[in-house]
Formats: structure tokens, C-alpha cells, sequence
């Protein structure tokens, strides 16, 4: 399948169905995700609660917040790993289950966890197409995913990798993340979670990284980025979502946020300066 | 490399040791990861020469061609474990198995059954591969590591194997008489059969390699220079020439007053051959084989690309069992039939075969050509030291000091072509 860059984003929202939808927004200006009142509970634990996030097409949301905040737990659950226990999943204005990983494949959801699940005795073209290979007469077509491989990660202007025919293990650790974002874009993705895809790295790659997210939000993706890293965040971030204890006590267009006002809402949940809570999605 | 001198045994053992280290060393000095045919193939030649100065015997067509078919059996043994090396597991049972399949063919064909050989033979395999996914069943369903399993598998195969040999009444041994399975190893294809073989053999393969570099080149991608190639299919054409002139010379002895003709290849050369084309094919070329390789290189990273890896592992231990009945048939074959005393360092020679060939203990990392290489070495080796009448205790130590050196090559090579982040 070769991924030609106009195919696979769309620079405006996708016209939804014409019926009225929850959000009140009329659907063709819906964001391409819309998470309202998602709860998750381990048995007695509250993990999520009630938590109301917008993730627009073509624009970075850095969702920040400490450590058991429940950064992850959002993610699964957007990933199809976890099912909440209540709330509701809006695709494109329409409620949508996100019952196991496939599902959110199915949807164009793409996540690239930490540990960038890539096999180290595998070349890149290799790891991109683990799983969906390309065949010919029962066997793998190679040329045709070689050619593939070089064209994704031409089009999102990583130019750091070499030869794609270099082992995986051999590559560091930028190149690593940007041979996993390529994987995630291939698949025609719609929206990329990222989580902490800059933790392990240097100036120079995470440069590279920042400058792989602008490409992907450019292309008209949505893009969702866990990090701990308030510099990376403003530096690629459009919009913020704090998360704290669970709940998201705040969001909006990061120009309405500053590093102070981000670490008090971090750490304690609410912030003195002028921040609005749950501002309204631009 | 001095000239051994060898008067008394102490003398003998250090040159000997010498040699060995030399071809130690060679495979710690490789460059990591890249260029793993080259010491091995140095590690070949250094062996051969030594065997070949010490009794100029080793290189005569009628030990050659002695060699390659005990290479035959370790070679698909080796084979056998790859399947499963891959993935990070082990059989430790496949010296048992191959040969509980041997003895199903022998005794079906043999005994009372009288049954056709191509039943025999089906029968051998079905056993084979149905004890294959026994234990990939108990590894799977139990998550109990490969290693117990097929250790409990190695103890309780040889029960059975000495059990139904023991039940025929023959006294322990089983000769086969039926000619298909005593043939497979002891009677030679004609010489012309043999020259057929070879030149399809190397004209098959200079023509997937000449098309697929073609086609490479239409796409615009990078193709190795045209001249590397060329060396490549004009080395392999030299082999198989050589291969094809050892083969063909009357190795048959002078008795009586005239000569037996024996020339031609055994027929194990072919299924051995056709062996390791449909076991490469399906490691390089498909998906199957592909998904092994990503199961042994990050088991979850292959589990969140949507792979079922239990169906691949499971997969992976029925080839095992398949590759380990054919090596059974070629072993009993050689023997000539089966007895209740089965050599138990089959085993630790196939994986030996396996390792020094290449691929790794620790998953990820092997090829198919690794079980040929190192089936080679083991048999040159175990040749070699049978030329020079070398006690079995000092065999036992050369082969575990070359599959140590091995070992160690191979984790050397895996922090090599680590880089660091």
C-alpha cells in the first residue's frame, strides 16, 4: 500500500453525518476526538474520573500532568487497551467503542508507546510492516515495502535514517522514535499518540522528534503527546490538557498557559494566574 | 600454524589445542555481526587443512564423500533447532525424537507390519511432527519454559524408543532390510543424476539471484555491485563443480581381482539440499517466517503488531518435529537400522550444529544456511578425529571447546552491533 501524503490526512475535518451530535458543535467543525465524562476504576481505585478532553485534527495536545496522574490510563483507553467504566467516545461527532487495539486501528487511532515496540533484529522497512506485510504470490513483497518505507519517511522529512535496510538495533535513539512514528502514519492514521517520545533523548534527536510532530499536525493529524518535558511541550504543543489525581483540571490553547502557571497546575490541581478551566476547544 | 609433531600424547594434545585455539581466536576477531561467514569459513579451512596434514586420508573422495553424509544428520538436526532458537527456545529431545521417527518407519516396514515404505515413511514424519506440537502445546498452554518441557521430552522419548524397539522381540536391534530406507544414505544417485542435480541446483539459484537484483534495479533501489554477484555465483558454480567431480569419483575398492564401482552422490545429498531450500524459503520469503524472527526479537512488540504468537510458536516446534523425522530417517538409514542404544550427545551436537553455524541461543538471530555451516564443522570434526583414531573422550572435548567458542563469538557478536544511545 503505498501512502501517498494526500490520501492520508485530510487538512480540514471530515464532514461528519448531518444528524445533530453531542457536542453540541454541528458536525462537519467537530474535533476528530472527543472524550466526555470517561471514568475508568481498577475495582476500588478511580483511575479516570469524568474526565472531558477535545483532540482536534492538525493540532499537537500535550497532555501533562505527574507521575499517577493518569496519562496512561487516558491513553489506553483511547488505545483500546482499557474499556472505561462510563463515558463516551466521539469519532467525528459520532459515539464510537474502542473495545481492543484493532478497533482503534480500524478507527486510524496510532499509538507509540515508550518502549517503541520494535524488534531490534529487524530492519526498518521490516518493523514498519510487521504485521500488515505487503505479499506477492504468497510470498513478501520486499521492493514494493522497501519503496513504501523510503517514501513515508521521505514525506515526513526524516532524513536521519540512512538506509532502511539497517537493523533497528543500530540506529539511535531519535531515529528509533522516528522509525515508530513513520510505522504509526503509514497505517493511515488520523490521530498519533505519542507517549513520552522524547524521555530518552538528547538535544539534537529531540529536535528531531518536535520536528516529526510538527510535520505529522502539518499533514492535518492529530496528534496527542504525553510528556513530562515543559520545554519540549512548549515548544510543539497548540493546545495543553493538565491532568490531575485523575481528573483533567484544565485545557486549552497552550498561549493561555506559562510554566509556572503548567507546574502549579501539575502539582496541586488549580492555579492562581490567569488560566480558564476547561477553556472551550478553538 | 607449525608443523604438529606428534611422538607421545602430551605433545599431540598441544598442538591440537594450538590449532583450536588459532581457530578460536579467529572467530573473537571478527568484526561484529556483519561479516559472519568469513572467520567461519577460515574456521573450516584452518580444520581441514589440520585433518588433511595429520592423514592425508581426509581429502580422499571416499572420506569426503563420507563425511557429507554423516554431515547430512547433524546438518537437519542443527536445522530442527533453528526453528526454535529463533524464537529464544530450545529442544532438547530432538536426537530422541528423530530417531523414535527412524525406528517408526523401520518397524512398520520391517517387522511383522510389512507395511510400504511411503506409509512407513509418512507415518515417521506424522509421529515426528505430532511430538513437536505436544511440546508446543505444554510449552504454550503450561507457560513452562521450552527447555523443561522438551528436557522431560528428551527422558521420556528414550523410554518409548527403547520401549517399542525393545516390544519387535529382535533383541534390541531392528536392521532395515527394506531397500527405500536403507538406500536413502548407502546407495548413490548415478553420476550423471548427480551432475543433472548440481547444475539445476546452481542455475536455480544464480537465476533468483539475477532477477531479484533485476527487479531491485527497475525500482531504483540499491543493489549490491553487479560484480559481487557474479563472484558470488561464479564461487557457488567452483563448489558444486568441486562437489559434483568428489562425488563422481569410483570410490570403490579393489576386492578380488576387480573393482566395485561406488560413485555418484548418496541420495541424503539431495534431501538434505531440498531440505534446506524449503526451510530458507520459508524463513526469508514468507510471512511465517518473518513473524519468527519478530516473535524472537521482542515477543510483545510482535504481540501489538497484531501477530498471534502462539500460533507461530506452536508453528515453530511442528517444523521442529517435521525437520527432526527426516534427520531420523537419514540416521537410521545410515546405521542401518535401529537399536535400543541410541547415542545420546545426538542432541547437544544439533544444537552445536546450530551455534557455530550462527544463530543465536538467545532468539532473533539465525539462518537456515547456519545449520549447513556448522553441520559441516561438527562433521569435520567428528570425521577427523575418527581418522585419527582419536579417543572419544578428547572428541567430546574438541567438539564442547569449538561449540564454547562459539557461544562466546555469538554474545560478542550481539553487544557489538549494539550502539550505544
Amino acid at each position: 500500500m503505498t501512502n501517498s501524503p494526500e490520501s492520508s490526512s485530510s487538512l480540514t475535518p471530515s464532514t461528519g453525518p448531518t444528524e445533530h451530535d453531542d457536542s453540541g458543535v454541528s458536525p462537519s467543525l467537530a474535533p476528530l476526538l472527543q472524550l466526555r465524562a470517561i471514568t475508568k476504576s481498577f475495582g476500588a481505585v478511580q483511575a479516570l474520573k469524568y474526565v472531558d478532553l477535545d483532540v482536534p485534527a492538525g493540532k499537537v495536545t500535550a497532555l501533562i500532568g505527574d507521575n499517577g496522574a493518569g496519562k496512561s490510563t487516558l491513553i489506553k483507553a483511547i488505545a483500546g487497551i482499557y474499556t472505561p467504566t462510563s463515558g463516551e467516545i466521539l469519532w467525528n461527532g459520532k459515539v464510537v467503542h474502542i473495545h481492543t487495539p484493532r478497533d482503534a486501528e480500524h478507527l486510524g487511532i496510532a499509538t507509540v508507546y515508550q518502549d517503541l515496540a520494535l524488534c531490534d533484529n529487524l530492519d526498518v522497512v521490516q518493523n514498519m510492516f510487521l504485521g500488515h506485510e505487503e505479499m506477492r504470490y504468497r510470498t513478501l513483497d520486499e521492493i514494493t515495502m522497501e519503496l513504501a518505507a523510503k517514501q513515508v519517511l521521505a514525506d515526513l522529512s526524516v532524513t536521519t535514517v540512512k538506509s532502511v535496510r539497517q537493523k533497528v538495533a543500530s540506529l539511535s535513539g531519535g531515529q528509533r522514535q522516528s522509525v515508530a512514528v513513520a510505522k504509526a502514519v503509514m497505517r493511515e492514521s488520523k490521530l498519533v499518540i505519542l507517549d513520552e517520545p522524547t524521555a530518552a533523548l538528547g538535544v539534537s534527536q529531540t529536535a528531531q522528534v518536535l520536528e516529526l510532530i510538527h510535520t505529522l499536525a502539518g499533514r492535518g493529524i492529530a496528534v496527542l503527546v504525553i510528556s513530562h518535558n515543559l520545554n519540549d511541550v512548549f515548544a510543539v504543543a497548540d493546545r495543553i490538557a493538565v491532568m490531575h489525581l485523575g481528573t483533567l483540571v484544565s485545557s486549552g490553547p497552550v498561549a493561555d498557559y506559562d510554566a509556572s502557571s503548567a507546574v502549579d497546575l501539575i502539582t496541586t490541581g488549580e492555579s492562581a494566574r490567569n488560566v480558564s478551566p476547561m477553556a472551550p476547544s478553538s | 600454524m607449525s608443523t604438529p609433531e606428534v611422538t607421545n600424547d602430551p605433545q599431540f594434545k598441544t598442538s591440537r589445542d594450538q590449532v583450536l585455539k588459532q581457530v578460536w581466536s579467529q572467530f573473537k576477531g571478527m568484526r561484529r555481526g556483519d561479516s559472519g561467514m568469513v572467520p567461519i569459513v577460515i574456521g573450516i579451512v584452518v580444520l581441514v587443512a589440520y585433518f588433511q596434514i595429520r592423514n592425508s586420508l581426509f581429502l580422499s573422495a571416499g572420506n569426503l564423500v563420507n563425511l557429507f553424509v554423516q554431515a547430512t544428520t547433524y546438518v537437519l538436526l542443527g536445522m530442527a533447532e533453528i526453528w526454535l532458537l529463533l524464537l529464544g527456545d530450545i529442544d532438547l529431545s530432538v536426537g530422541y525424537v528423530s530417531v523414535l521417527g527412524g525406528a517408526s518407519a523401520v518397524i512398520l516396514t520391517d517387522t511383522q507390519f510389512h507395511w510400504p515404505w511411503y506409509l512407513a515413511i509418512l507415518v515417521a514424519i506424522l509421529v515426528t511432527t505430532a511430538i513437536g506440537a505436544l511440546h508446543g502445546a505444554l510449552t504454550i498452554l503450561l507457560r513452562v519454559p521450552s527447555f523443561i518441557v522438551t528436557l522431560a521430552g528428551l527422558l521420556a522419548w528414550e523410554g518409548v524408543l527403547i520401549y517399542v524397539v525393545d516390544a519387535q522381540g529382535t533383541g534390541g536391534t531392528i536392521p532395515a532390510h527394506e531397500k527405500v530406507l536403507y538406500d536413502l544414505v548407502n546407495t548413490n544417485a548415478s553420476p550423471l543424476v548427480t551432475w543433472i542435480f548440481f547444475v539445476v541446483c546452481v542455475t536455480g539459484a544464480a537465476f533468483l539471484i539475477l532477477t531479484r537484483d533485476r527487479a531491485r534495479r527497475a525500482s531504483g533501489l540499491l543493489v549490491q555491485p553487479f560484480v559481487i554477484t557474479l563472484i558470488k555465483i561464479v564461487t557457488m558454480a567452483v563448489v558444486a563443480l568441486l562437489l559434483v567431480l568428489v562425488f563422481n569419483t569410483n570410490r570403490g575398492v579393489f576386492f578380488a581381482g576387480h573393482r566395485t564401482n561406488l560413485e555418484g552422490m548418496p541420495w541424503a545429498i539431495p534431501v538434505d539440499v531440498i531440505m534446506l531450500a524449503g526451510g530458507t524459503f520459508l524463513l526469508s520469503r514468507t510471512k511465517a517466517g518473518r513473524y519468527l524472527y519478530a516473535i524472537g526479537g521482542n515477543v510483545e512488540a510482535a504481540r501489538r503488531a497484531g501477530i498471534s504468537v502462539n500460533r507461530y510458536r506452536l508453528m515453530a516446534f511442528m517444523l521442529t518435529g517435521f525437520t527432526s523425522g527426516v534427520a531420523g530417517l537419514l540416521y537410521i538409514s545410515r546405521q542401518g537400522g535401529v537399536s535400543d542404544n541410541v547415542d545420546s550427545t545426538l542432541v547437544l551436537y544439533a544444537v552445536a550444529a546450530a551455534v557455530i553455524g550462527g544463530t543465536s541461543l538467545f532468539g532473533g538471530r539465525g539462518k537456515i544456511i547456519h545449520a549447513l555451516i556448522g553441520g559441516l564443522i561438527v562433521a569435520i570434526i567428528y570425521n577427523g578425529m575418527g581418522l585419527l583414531s582419536i579417543t572419544a573422550s578428547a572428541e567430546y572435548i574438541a567438539i564442547a571447546v569449538v561449540l564454547l567458542a562459539a557461544v562466546a563469538v555469538d554474545s560478542l557478536a550481539r553487544r557489538g552491533s549494539e550502539v550505544s544511545r
